[in-house]
């Protein structure tokens, strides 16, 4: 198994690393980590003409305390962001998701920006995006724009970048006071590819349910949010009746849980239901404990 | 036939350079052009761990990582483990707890267990099964794996590595 023959760039600039998208559009393939593109070549999966290997744009490399947000470089690899004591301190949520990507050995490579840009519709990252309204920069021949992940998702492995765009930032914002968070996930071990996942962040206000938010991924084309099961807890007292009706929303909310070798669409749908009822009640646990 | 790039790294202490296709994998540089065949391939894409390197201290798949990726990185691979003909205390804790059998993963168990232990000098079995989680072996069994990265770690804190294992692993 060996890529087939491609032209290499290695830019030193974002604007160069643009120049050469522009000059070549669909026939070019940005390399990072290349934790999930090089696979692709490698099994002649993806072919294109020009790889554009941004690996030396190392002032993409760095995690910036924000405020009320943290703001990650696309080049960040998944190891930085979780042995990032910046990331421990103030946004464990983040730092507990980082752990369910792949094994360490991938997250060596991986970045943070690639896992976005890729879109797997399995992987943590992106239902992440979706969980907390993060803001994804992009920059092209005009100059930055800032895409919110609820439109950045498109379909498998597809997302809003243009073609002759770049990923160069993500604000990812920090939870806010009283609420809890959560990420459950059913994998055939731990570090393969989730077989379903639920991300969930829930915000007490006197006892009551003031916010809440489920991402779902491994069940769909894109992460998915589940906002009738979002619903359903919302401005209620939280208890497990509560969580179990609320994963059972979620569970039949999907439109089109993927199927293939692992599990079928009707498994996936109930492992859905399952661990969003498994992340509200480790969230609400949290957010008391808060 | 495109462009060839020059690629200069360091393994195991010593310089090398070398002008390959920009679609060279890593791995093959290593044991195609440099020579270096300790280092296994298995999937080659990214699954199996065998070709578990060290770049720049940290344990990554050479499969999955172009040539031209690595220029200007210093790389250590299971030939650099062994110092003076005298086994590493990781290979020697392999050996002792049979930690292997036919060998095939051996090479990507060793620089997985060469980072966890640079970071942990006392990992717990499930800090160890994280750090191994990406590293496939289809013959030893896991257990006595698991037994080998107790004991090296032991002999690396300088501790009294425990009995060889006894009998059929």
């Amino acid at each position: 198994m060996k890529p087939a023959q491609f032209d290499y760039a290695d830019p030193r600039s974002v604007e160069d690393a643009v120049a050469l998208l522009q000059q070549h559009g669909a026939d070019a393939k940005i390399l990072a980590g290349g934790q999930s593109l090089v696979p692709l070549l490698n099994m002649r999966l993806a072919r294109p003409a020009v790889i554009i290997d941004v690996g030396k744009l190392r002032d993409l490399d760095y995690i910036r305390d924000d405020g009320d947000a943290l703001v990650i470089g696309a080049l960040t690899t998944q190891r930085s962001v979780e042995r990032s004591e910046l990331v421990a301190r103030e946004h464990p949520l983040l730092a507990a998701t980082t752990r369910y990507i792949a094994h360490p050995q991938i997250r060596n490579r991986g970045t943070f920006g690639g896992s976005i840009a890729h879109a797997d519709p399995a992987a943590e990252c992106p239902a992440l995006a979706v969980a907390l309204d993060m803001q994804i920069t992009v920059v092209g021949p005009g100059g930055a724009r800032v895409i919110a992940a609820a439109d950045f998702f498109v379909t498998y492995l597809t997302t809003s970048l243009e073609q002759d765009e770049i990923l160069t930032d993500v604000r990812v914002p920090k939870l806010t006071p009283g609420t809890g968070w959560s990420i459950q996930e059913v994998a055939r071990r731990h570090g393969d590819f989730a077989m379903a996942g639920a991300i969930c962040t829930l915000t007490l206000e006197r006892g009551r349910c003031a916010a809440a938010r489920i991402a779902l991924f491994g069940v769909g084309a894109v992460p998915v949010r589940a906002p009738e099961a979002e619903q359903t807890i919302i401005g209620q007292e939280p208890n497990a009746a509560l969580f179990e009706e609320a994963g059972a929303r979620a569970s039949a909310e999907i439109s089109e849980p993927l199927a293939d070798i692992h599990g079928s669409s009707e498994f996936r749908r109930h492992l859905a239901g399952v661990m969003t009822q498994r992340a509200l009640t480790e969230a609400f646990s949290r957010a008391e404990a808060r | 036939m495109t462009a060839k790039r020059d690629v200069s790294l360091t393994v195991n202490g010593v310089a090398y350079s070398a002008s390959v296709e920009p679609r060279m994998t890593l791995v093959d540089l290593l044991r195609g052009e440099l020579g270096l065949t300790g280092t296994h391939v298995g999937c080659e894409h990214g699954v199996c761990g065998a070709c578990t390197i060290l770049l720049n201290g940290q344990a990554v798949r050479s499969c999955i990582m172009l040539a031209v990726q690595a220029d200007g990185a210093e790389l250590m691979t299971v030939e650099g483990l062994s110092e003076d003909g005298q086994l590493h205390p990781i290979q020697q804790a392999f050996v002792g707890q049979r930690g292997l059998q036919c060998g095939f993963c051996t090479p990507g168990f060793l620089m997985s267990v060469y980072e966890l232990l640079q970071h942990n000098p006392a990992p717990g079995d499930d800090e160890i099964k994280e750090a191994l989680g990406g590293e496939l072996c289809r013959c030893t069994g896991y257990q006595s794996i698991l037994r080998s990265v107790r004991d090296a770690a032991a002999r690396l804190r300088g501790e009294v590595p425990a009995a060889a294992t006894e009998g059929e692993a």
